[in-house]
């Protein structure tokens, strides 16, 4: 037996034997994933051993080095892990931002000392993480940010406001971009901080959106105190940070096009439609699953681990817009019952509130403007783009 | 199942690279065109082409061939696609090949023998109406004496005009039927037509043509299961040569936007360009896609290959027809000039997409 088939072995094995039948379940994204934290109120019993479990072997992050708290797998060992627990239906034992963002950021651009203080609280799920990128007058310009950051000798002063904080009321810690130099060219001067949202100055309110959800917010802040070691990289160059950033989030956006297949949702909504209708479908079966193939290509020509660069604006461009057509189709396919809002029948307007919240994949993250930009700009090297 | 590209076929698609565009330029077909060849393509290429393996990539290696595959296939259409490539590859190659293997037997070993070795052009004749429809066949063989006499029309049988044998799908009492007819037999008329890409095909008539229970490929059980492998792996290869042209023009356009000046700037600064180039370039990346995926599935098993071959050709389809009317229009009036290429690729494109079913036709028949 070879090293891996061992280790598959094993690692089936311990799936079995710890994995609680509840968290064997299928998972409704919105409303069943764990998201950790200090307030964190676990759903389950099994919701809270499956976490504590994976955690103490390290899988919550599998690939992460040990000593931050990860599992050491190789690339290898953690595409079977995640086959194993495919097979068992196993749910993700912790949805984290701190896993999908911040931690690639800290491995790459982090102090050690940052690596060993923030990655294992991440790792565990201990701390909740939101992102403080955005502000009123810096969307698609990001890099145009005002958020102020005045080095006060002993600590940092933060002022200013945050707007589509994912989960702000929610999280204890903030990965934020701020300006430390206003007087260069915009994308010099920003850098990258770490603050606890429980800092005196903190505010938070949610933004209700069209869906009737708030998973954003609006964020203030009012004379912060940040500690000085809770600055990422140097000061001043945190645009390097952000884009690296940027470009995980994008890769991320970009998969929920590999969501379930049209096909499939048509069918459990138990509609058999007409021609025209089918053909629609069709059209769009045709280009999930070859949206699904490119996104497998593109990790695979990529070299282990290393990102796709400005391709992921492929990939978040063309998934969020191809998650847009499915939403729509589906709406036109439900007819009268998609319309329901509110009531058993309709799950409280289940199908209404995932196609308007289709309508912010292509807006969050960078617009699907931007994605085009940024192939134009450096696939396509059109000038001045 | 694995879209890289393993390193036999990365040699293979380099030297089909180096071939097709020393060979075969675009300038081979223009220079096709302006003569009014009468075989439309280059016989000298088509010895070159044997001499390389190429015609025989879907030949076993008991009859001559190198046996390579429909990934292998596919990179050489790629080429064929991106330098406009005029040659008896699709139907005698590709097409009969695949036919003529599947149904096996003596007739079958010596004609797919000829292919590899160049020296014959075998063409199949499926579709009869406006459209392709290989369900509504109505050319019928009939049972006479110890053969069959088969009556009926073909038309769009490419390299028809050109073809020493022609492989005549036509129903029966017992099911679908595939015919070797050769080209001087009793009855048959080839009427060559020059197709808008300056390649042909010809539309044929057939009244009482007698051929010998031989001349049946396979049985007349297995008729339908032969041509459907055969044209799924046409479909597939299609779709392989239409990414070829759709990146030849795509390449073409984006340094088109680079060099081109109006209004005192380089026209690829507009956005309203840039995004629409852009665009095409997310949908490139998907055809690739799609074509790699449809050779592969034909070489892992043509039986369960069906729907992945038919969303490439259909996605193929409207890619390739998006990249060719953009390039034109981003040309603009020297993209309508007869001295550029790009008309060329689009009136290829049009053909290959109509070839062995459109897009709609695919999206319609996703799973058969």
């Amino acid at each position: 037996m070879t090293d891996l088939e061992a280790f598959r072995k094993e690692t089936r094995a311990w799936l079995e034997e710890n994995c609680p039948a509840d968290m064997r379940t299928p998972m409704d994204p919105m409303k069943d994933a764990c998201w950790g934290g200090r307030r964190w109120q676990f759903a389950s019993e099994g919701q809270k051993l499956w976490l504590e479990r994976m955690a103490a072997r390290g899988w919550t992050v599998p690939m992460w080095p040990k000593k931050y708290g990860g599992g050491g797998l190789s690339k290898e060992e953690a595409k079977i892990l995640r086959q194993e627990m495919r097979r068992i239906n196993a749910r993700p034992p912790l949805s984290s931002f701190g896993i999908w963002m911040l931690g690639p950021a800290l491995l790459k651009f982090g102090s050690e000392a940052q690596k060993m203080r923030y990655l294992p609280e991440i790792a565990r799920g201990e701390i909740r993480w939101c992102q403080g990128y955005s502000e009123p007058g810096a969307g698609s310009d990001l890099a145009s940010l005002q958020t102020k950051c005045e080095d006060k000798g002993d600590h940092f002063l933060v002022n200013g406001q945050k707007i589509w904080t994912s989960y702000a009321d929610k999280s204890d810690w903030i990965f934020c971009l701020v300006r430390t130099d206003n007087s260069g060219p915009k994308h010099h001067g920003i850098s990258f901080i770490l603050f606890d949202m429980e800092s005196p100055g903190v505010s938070t309110r949610p933004i209700k959106l069209i869906s009737g959800n708030s998973p954003f917010c609006e964020t203030f802040f009012e004379d912060v105190k940040v500690p000085k070691d809770q600055l990422v990289g140097e000061r001043d160059k945190g645009w390097t940070i952000a884009k690296y950033l940027l470009t995980h989030e994008r890769e991320m956006i970009g998969e929920t096009g590999a969501l379930k297949p049209m096909a499939q949702m048509v069918a459990e909504m138990g509609v058999t439609p007409d021609p025209l209708t089918r053909a629609k479908i069709n059209k769009i079966s045709i280009d999930e699953w070859a949206f699904a193939q490119t996104m497998n290509r593109m990790l695979a020509e990529a070299k282990a681990g290393a990102s796709l660069g400005a391709k992921s604006s492929m990939l978040k461009y063309y998934g969020t817009e191809l998650n847009k057509r499915r939403f729509e189709l589906m709406m036109d396919i439900a007819g009268h019952d998609g319309l329901e809002w509110e009531g058993e029948n309709s799950e409280d307007g289940k199908l209404a509130r995932l196609w308007l919240r289709t309508k912010g994949n292509s807006i969050e993250g960078g617009t699907s403007e931007i994605q085009l930009n940024i192939i134009a700009k450096h696939i396509l090297q059109l000038p001045g783009a | 199942m694995s879209l890289l590209l393993n390193d036999d076929e990365k040699m293979l698609r380099e030297s089909a690279e180096g071939f097709f565009a020393d060979k075969a330029p675009v300038s081979q077909l223009r220079a096709l065109r302006d003569s009014r060849d009468v075989t439309g393509y280059s016989p000298e290429l088509w010895a070159d082409m044997a001499a390389m393996g190429f015609t025989g990539v879907l030949v076993p290696e008991e009859a001559g061939g190198v046996d390579m595959g429909f990934m292998a296939a596919g990179l050489l259409a790629e080429q064929m696609g991106r330098n406009l490539s005029a040659s008896p590859f699709l139907s005698s190659a590709v097409l009969a090949a695949t036919a003529l293997r599947k149904g096996g037997g003596e007739q079958a070993a010596r004609l797919l023998r000829e292919i590899a070795a160049g020296t014959s052009v075998v063409a199949l004749a499926v579709d009869e109406g406006r459209k392709h429809n290989p369900a509504g066949i109505e050319t019928l063989a009939s049972p006479s004496g110890n053969g069959f006499k088969i009556s009926g029309a073909k038309s769009m049988v490419v390299d028809g005009h050109v073809a020493d044998h022609i492989i005549v799908a036509a129903k029966t009492d017992s099911g679908l039927g595939l015919f070797l007819v050769p080209k001087d037999t009793t009855g048959l008329t080839v009427e060559r037509t020059i197709m808008v890409d300056s390649r042909n095909a010809a539309r044929l008539t057939l009244d009482e043509v007698e051929v010998d229970g031989a001349h049946l490929i396979g049985t007349l059980g297995d008729g339908e299961a032969i041509l459907q492998t055969a044209l799924n792996g046409g479909r597939a290869v299609i779709a392989a040569e239409m990414l070829g042209a759709a990146s030849a023009v795509f390449e073409q356009t984006n340094a088109y936007l680079k060099e081109r000046k109006q209004f005192g700037r380089i026209i690829g600064e507009f956005q309203a360009l840039q995004h629409r180039l852009a665009h095409l370039y997310c949908e490139m990346e998907l055809a690739r896609t799609a074509v790699l995926a449809a050779l592969r599935a034909m070489d892992k098993n043509p039986k369960s290959a069906g729907p992945i071959v038919a969303m490439a050709k259909a996605k193929l389809g409207d890619v390739a027809r998006l990249a060719a009317l953009e390039a034109v229009q981003m040309h603009g009036g020297m993209g309508m000039t007869d001295e550029l290429d790009i008309g060329l690729y689009l009136k290829r494109i049009r053909v290959l997409s109509e070839l062995l079913g459109d897009a709609d036709y695919h999206t319609e028949h996703l799973y058969g």
